[in-house]
């Protein structure tokens, strides 16, 4: 029997880039370059041993997200993924979380899944809340932020190490899985798997092939809006003093002139 | 006046820091409703009594900790539709916002995460968030639905105004779905005696510097003479010296204490992304061109081994 995994990742602006908002307040991608976010490379991670460790296994990517997002498919097909999915609309920009995991969620539906595997979060937004909305939307169990994951025998099994304590997870397939970067490291795609990835296939939907309306989606269908967004003022240069043997005593003295101690 | 439900974080009935806060911040929109959920449910009352909350609704039930997540947000959402409130404010925990996140859509509304402040506005709650590892700061609302907002650890003053504090019983008829993911273990984690990452109001971090997991004692014993908790950069924890749990940057935790103090760290923006919004910024590193200085209200060019200690022993003197 064959399992069907289904990879979510998105394509981000470069960190170490100067990331900015463009006038209607959504992110400018045009400013910096894009790339496969880091923390979803984990998730490819473990697809591709899930899948390794399988009878018969599929792994497909799956991303929304602008032409440029097809970088970050092709970056998981040369690490081992078996095919793509893009889904672009020009309707779909400056769509926000809720809209997000809609177009994610039917998009799963439709590509037909065991199981779905994601980053913790996004590098660029953050939220981490992906996972559990598709969880939600699909009806299926979330077991989510994963620092091992194993699947066996229609079972997935994992760890979750939370602020107070780590817990041991199960559920029964179909479920929704979310790794952090503490799953292990993710693999370097080789040369011979980056040729490889210029063959397999990209499929491309629009929100026409998913039935989804112009409206319950992009800055029209958003459920948030952004009033303002300030780049934080400079810091003022603080002191910055050489040890000279004293170093640890003159910082004192700056901890207590700030009433720290 | 419109109620606002207040999500408690709680550990057998200790309401948790994060929770304080986001009552003072649910006054400034209305009168905070409290739901508090699992074992120790009632035990939160008085605490939240104390700070504000009109009403606490509990509920105990062995889903809350045998099953992941979803026991909790079907229990949510009984406490929304038993109440109608003008917002729902969880904390921007983990499982905070997996919480928050689930009930916005089955009450189709939407969500803002780990906004740093709060303030009610002609339109509804204004929500600000600081966003691109801290280089921006935007202010946010929810247009579609009831307001679903979570809240960052120290955003806001913990303050006392008792109101009534009613304790209430809520009545939760769990949804097939509640029992899907089962927790078969738990293990707590062990105590350090020293406060909450996230939670602190000093927070001493080590970096690749330190280098080594046994040198870490010296940032503990920093951390001890403040009262602080101990933070750890990717590098550091990547090297083993020091839990995941305790890395504090894009994929670890973020924090905003009062005081932050970067030993043996260069600021990477993955760890910038985590500590940026703190309030004063101290950095110890032998590179003088490290970019942690750019953040800095004090710096000081040396090596930690050096400086570190004669800190933490000239603290020390002055707490006497």
């Amino acid at each position: 029997m064959s399992l069907r995994i289904v990879v979510t990742v998105k394509y981000v602006p470069d960190a170490t880039g100067d990331r900015h908002f463009a006038d209607d307040l959504t992110v400018d991608r045009d400013d910096v370059d894009g790339l496969l976010s880091e923390l979803d490379e984990y998730a490819v991670e473990q697809a591709l041993q899930i899948a390794e460790g399988a009878d018969d296994a599929e792994v497909t990517v799956l991303t929304v997200g602008p032409e440029d997002a097809k970088d970050a498919l092709r970056k998981a097909l040369s690490m081992g993924a078996d095919k793509a999915i893009h889904v672009e609309d020009d309707d779909l920009h400056g769509t926000d979380i809720i809209g997000t995991s809609l177009v994610l969620a039917k998009a799963i539906e439709k590509a037909g899944y065991d199981l779905v595997i994601s980053g913790m979060a996004s590098t660029d937004g953050t939220a981490g809340v992906v996972p559990a909305l598709l969880a939600e939307r699909l009806g299926v169990p979330q077991v989510t932020l994963l620092s091992e994951v194993s699947v066996e025998d229609g079972t997935v099994k994992g760890r979750r190490d939370g602020d107070t304590a780590s817990e041991q997870l199960e559920a029964s397939l179909p479920a929704v899985v979310s790794v952090t970067d503490q799953s292990g490291e993710a693999r370097y795609p080789s040369f011979k798997g980056i040729m490889a990835a210029k063959k397999k296939p990209v499929e491309s939907w629009d929100l026409s092939d998913l039935e989804i309306e112009a409206e319950e989606v992009g800055l029209e269908g958003a459920y948030t809006a952004v009033d303002t967004a300030a780049e934080r003022p400079a810091r003022t240069a603080g002191t910055i003093v050489k040890d000279e043997g004293e170093g640890g005593k003159q910082l004192a003295e700056f901890l207590a002139s700030q009433k720290f101690i | 006046m419109a109620e606002v439900l207040v999500y408690v974080d709680h550990v057998d009935g200790a309401v948790r820091k994060p929770t304080l806060e986001l009552l003072t911040l649910a006054r400034r929109i209305g009168e905070p409703v409290a739901v508090a959920l699992g074992s120790g449910a009632e035990n939160t009352a008085a605490a939240l009594a104390e700070h504000g909350a009109v009403k606490v609704l509990t509920h105990d039930a062995a889903e809350y900790a045998d099953y992941l997540v979803v026991p909790k947000v079907d229990a949510l959402q009984a406490a929304y539709e038993a109440v109608s409130p003008a917002a729902v404010l969880v904390p921007s925990s983990a499982e905070g916002k997996e919480i928050a996140a689930r009930l916005a859509v089955r009450i189709g509304s939407g969500i803002i995460t780990d906004a740093v402040d709060l303030e009610a506005g002609d339109e509804g709650p204004v929500a600000t968030q600081s966003v691109f590892a801290a280089s921006f700061t935007t202010k946010s609302r929810v247009i579609k639905g009831t307001p679903v907002i979570t809240v960052k650890p120290n955003s806001a003053a913990v303050e006392a105004a008792p109101a009534a504090g009613a304790v209430e019983a809520l009545s939760v008829s769990f949804s097939e779905k509640a029992t899907g993911t089962k927790v078969t273990a738990r293990t707590p984690r062990e105590s350090t005696g020293r406060p909450e990452l996230t939670e602190a109001a000093i927070v001493v971090s080590g970096g690749r510097g330190v280098n080594g997991a046994e040198n870490f004692a010296i940032i503990e014993a920093l951390a001890d003479s403040l009262g602080a908790a101990v933070g750890a950069s990717r590098a550091a924890v990547d090297a083993g010296w020091y839990p995941h749990t305790n890395q504090v940057g894009q994929t670890g935790k973020s924090v905003s204490p009062q005081l932050y103090i970067a030993s043996g760290i260069s600021g990477a923006i993955q760890h910038r992304a985590g500590m940026q919004t703190s309030k004063t910024i101290v950095a110890i590193n032998k590179d003088a061109e490290a970019p942690i200085f750019d953040l800095v209200d004090y710096g000081v060019v040396g090596d930690l081994f050096e400086v570190v200690p004669q800190l933490t022993e000239e603290v020390k003197a002055r707490k006497g």
